[in-house]
């Protein structure tokens, strides 16, 4: 699988280098800057991109600007966003399209190199895989407003911050020590209680997920 | 322009400029009253008790009934020096405090407050202070000017339409009683009219007419010019106002270092016993994990991860920490995209409309997101609403951002730190903080911040 990486900091991007190549990524190309990313994803047409959202010369959302950028120019270009701090706001701006293949991670979770590079294989294929802090913020404002997620009983709960964070049946069950029937028994009871058209397509599952939390 | 648009325009504020203007003759007698109380106990302690000092250094026979009364009349003026004078010169004060408010309200004619600031708790202030305050302050002589000047000439354009309308009812009533079929020569002798030619009833009727319809004319004009002449003495002089703002810019800078600082020591105290802390916790497990790694690698790898997540929570920490010093989303985006960021953490359904054509300065953008954070703060836990509107705008110089939310109202201002907090942050840059908070709602917060976008 072919990655372009966007990363100024020198030490994190070769930390990235390193630690894709040790899962097996090929890394077509790893720029510093905005505009060298565009060029680089022209060029190369990786599978997956991951791009630092603070890039210079700005300095500011520089990375998720440029990265918007190339799903303009590439429509369906997988992209991973990572950053320092998740806001809601630039979540939605990755969804907005409605396309999938987005993925948008504090940068801490390169940390877990296994769930990390699960992410990006997510994210190529088509999937989204959302900060546990973003979805964990979208759900703490849905329950304040005490509107059907309240009915939702604990398991369920956990089942649908996993599913928002963009895993599939299987890596939910997996997570939660259950079988995958259990994960598709919870799912289906949580489309019912939340009133949303039911899907056999994971990815389209997770962004109506998303929609409906972000509403 | 049509004939009843002027009549209108020309008598029908007449009856209440008239009204008006004799609530300004009230208020100027009370003045006046009050003028009196302050001129007259120096006044006599001085004539008695000089008087008093005459007679001894003559040596004209001190005692007697005249010495008595000397004294008695000087002690009396001191006395009431003492306990009277100050708080008749606030009644003044507040008096023509008044007068300024209802300038502005009735004749449209702002008159700036004139006084210098007072003591923080006037009423525990010794009697030497208190008038060394009063007599200080240039504003306590404008008052007394003001009484002297509306005294002599404001009495004038008051009481002209006041007698017009007056006189004009007086001629009215001697024709009205005989129409109505009373006999009027009784009357004559209570009510006499002989000033008025002719003495006849129609004649009467006419002259009562003119001149009440006169009075009701000429009420408005004479009421502004009463109030232009109040702004001519009583507006605050330069020097005033430059104290004032000298003042004003004291306090804010003072204020505002005290937050810097205090601000300082918080980042320093948290990155103390947070960030700091867990990468010494960090060093020491990763040393541990080093020398167990040949012995024991498993307890060695339980040891590494654990350093592995301390480090997320010290970046956890930091995360916080940076939030709460200058939000990475301001920092990218500018105000109103951090304030939609906002609404979206807020467990509130927070709409936000406006826009702003550019970036107000840094340090002003700063202080409204932190204000706007506060306030949807204040909104989520004490007001009871379940949805906020947040409206932000630039408009004639000055940045201008409402709060609204749908709880049922009658939020204190002047409870709670949290409100004054912003007003403070947002003096600062002479920025204005308006809380609006009627029983039942809604609660409206306006701030406003003159500053230009760039």
């Amino acid at each position: 699988m072919r990655v372009v990486i966007a990363e100024d900091l020198f030490l994190l991007r070769e930390g990235l280098i390193r630690l894709l190549e040790a899962y097996g990524f090929e890394v077509a190309a790893a720029v510093d800057n905005g505009e060298d990313f565009l060029s680089a994803v022209r060029t190369h047409r990786p599978d997956v991109a991951v791009v630092d959202v603070r890039l210079p010369p700005s300095f500011t959302d520089e990375g998720l600007r440029a990265a918007l950028a190339a799903r303009g120019e590439i429509p369906g270009l997988p992209i991973l966003v990572l950053s320092q701090y998740v806001e809601q706001l630039y979540a939605r701006e990755l969804l907005a399209d409605g396309a999938g293949a987005v993925g948008y991670l504090l940068k801490d979770r390169v940390f877990d190199g296994d769930q990390f590079t699960d992410a990006i294989k997510r994210v190529a294929d088509g999937g989204t895989a959302m900060d546990p802090e973003v979805i964990a913020r979208l759900l703490a404002r849905n329950v304040a407003a005490e509107g059907p997620l309240a009915r939702l009983s604990p398991r369920e709960r956990e089942v649908l911050e996993l599913m928002a964070e963009g895993r599939s049946n299987a890596a939910i069950a997996q997570r939660l020590f259950v079988t995958e029937r259990a994960v598709a028994k919870h799912t289906a009871a949580i489309f019912t209680k939340l009133d949303l058209q039911q899907s056999d397509d994971d990815n389209r599952r997770v962004l109506a997920v998303l929609a409906y939390l972000g509403r | 322009m049509s004939g009843t648009a002027i009549s209108r325009r020309a008598f029908g504020g007449g009856p209440l400029a008239l009204a008006r203007a004799v609530a300004f003759l009230g208020l100027m007698i009370a003045g006046i009253a009050a003028l009196i109380v302050v001129i007259a106990p120096p006044l006599l302690a001085v004539l008695g008790l000089g008087h008093l000092l005459q007679d001894m250094l003559t040596r004209q026979g001190v005692g007697g009934d005249e010495a008595t009364r000397d004294l008695a009349g000087g002690l009396a003026g001191l006395i009431c020096c003492r306990f009277v004078l100050p708080r008749a010169l606030l009644v003044i004060r507040s008096l023509a405090t008044r007068t300024r408010t209802l300038s502005r309200r009735w004749c449209g004619v702002p008159i700036g407050s004139a006084y210098q600031p007072p003591p923080a708790d006037p009423r525990r202030l010794g009697y030497l202070q208190r008038m060394s305050w009063l007599v200080n302050d240039v504003g306590t002589w404008q008052d007394l000017l003001w009484l002297a000047v509306s005294a002599v000439v404001g009495s004038v354009l008051l009481i002209v339409p006041v007698m017009l309308v007056g006189v004009g009812v007086v001629a009215f009533i001697v024709p009205a009683l005989s129409l109505a079929g009373l006999n009027i020569d009784g009357l004559r002798d209570v009510i006499p009219p002989p000033a008025f030619p002719g003495n006849t009833p129609a004649v009467l009727f006419v002259i009562g007419l003119a001149l009440v319809a006169l009075g009701l004319w000429t009420a408005p004009s004479m009421l502004r010019g009463y109030a232009g002449l109040a702004r001519f003495v009583l507006s605050p002089s330069e020097q005033a106002e430059l104290e004032l703002r000298v003042m004003h810019l004291d306090k804010t800078r003072r204020e505002t270092l005290d937050t810097g600082a205090a601000e300082l020591r918080r980042i320093e105290r948290d990155l103390h016993d947070g960030a700091q802390a867990r990468l010494v916790a960090m060093g020491l497990t990763l040393d541990a994990a080093g020398r167990l790694i040949d012995t024991d690698p498993a307890a060695a790898r339980a040891l590494l991860i654990e350093a592995r997540d301390a480090s997320a929570k010290a970046l956890a920490e930091l995360r916080d920490l940076v939030r709460g010093i200058h939000p990475p989303v301001l920092a990218d985006r500018g105000l109103a995209d951090a304030v939609r960021a906002l609404a979206l953490d807020s467990p509130l359904r927070v709409t936000v409309t406006g826009a702003l054509a550019g970036r107000p300065p840094a340090p002003v953008e700063s202080a409204a997101y932190f204000a706007v954070s506060e306030l949807l703060t204040n909104v989520a836990k004490h007001s009871g609403a379940h949805a906020a509107e947040v409206d932000l705008r630039h408009s004639s110089g000055a940045l201008r951002i409402s709060v609204r939310d749908n709880g049922p109202g009658g939020a204190d201002p002047s409870r709670g730190t949290g409100l004054r907090g912003i007003e403070r942050r947002v003096a600062a840059f002479d920025g204005v903080l308006v809380v609006s908070s009627p029983a039942g709602g809604p609660t409206v917060v306006t701030l406003e911040v003159p500053c230009a976008l760039s």
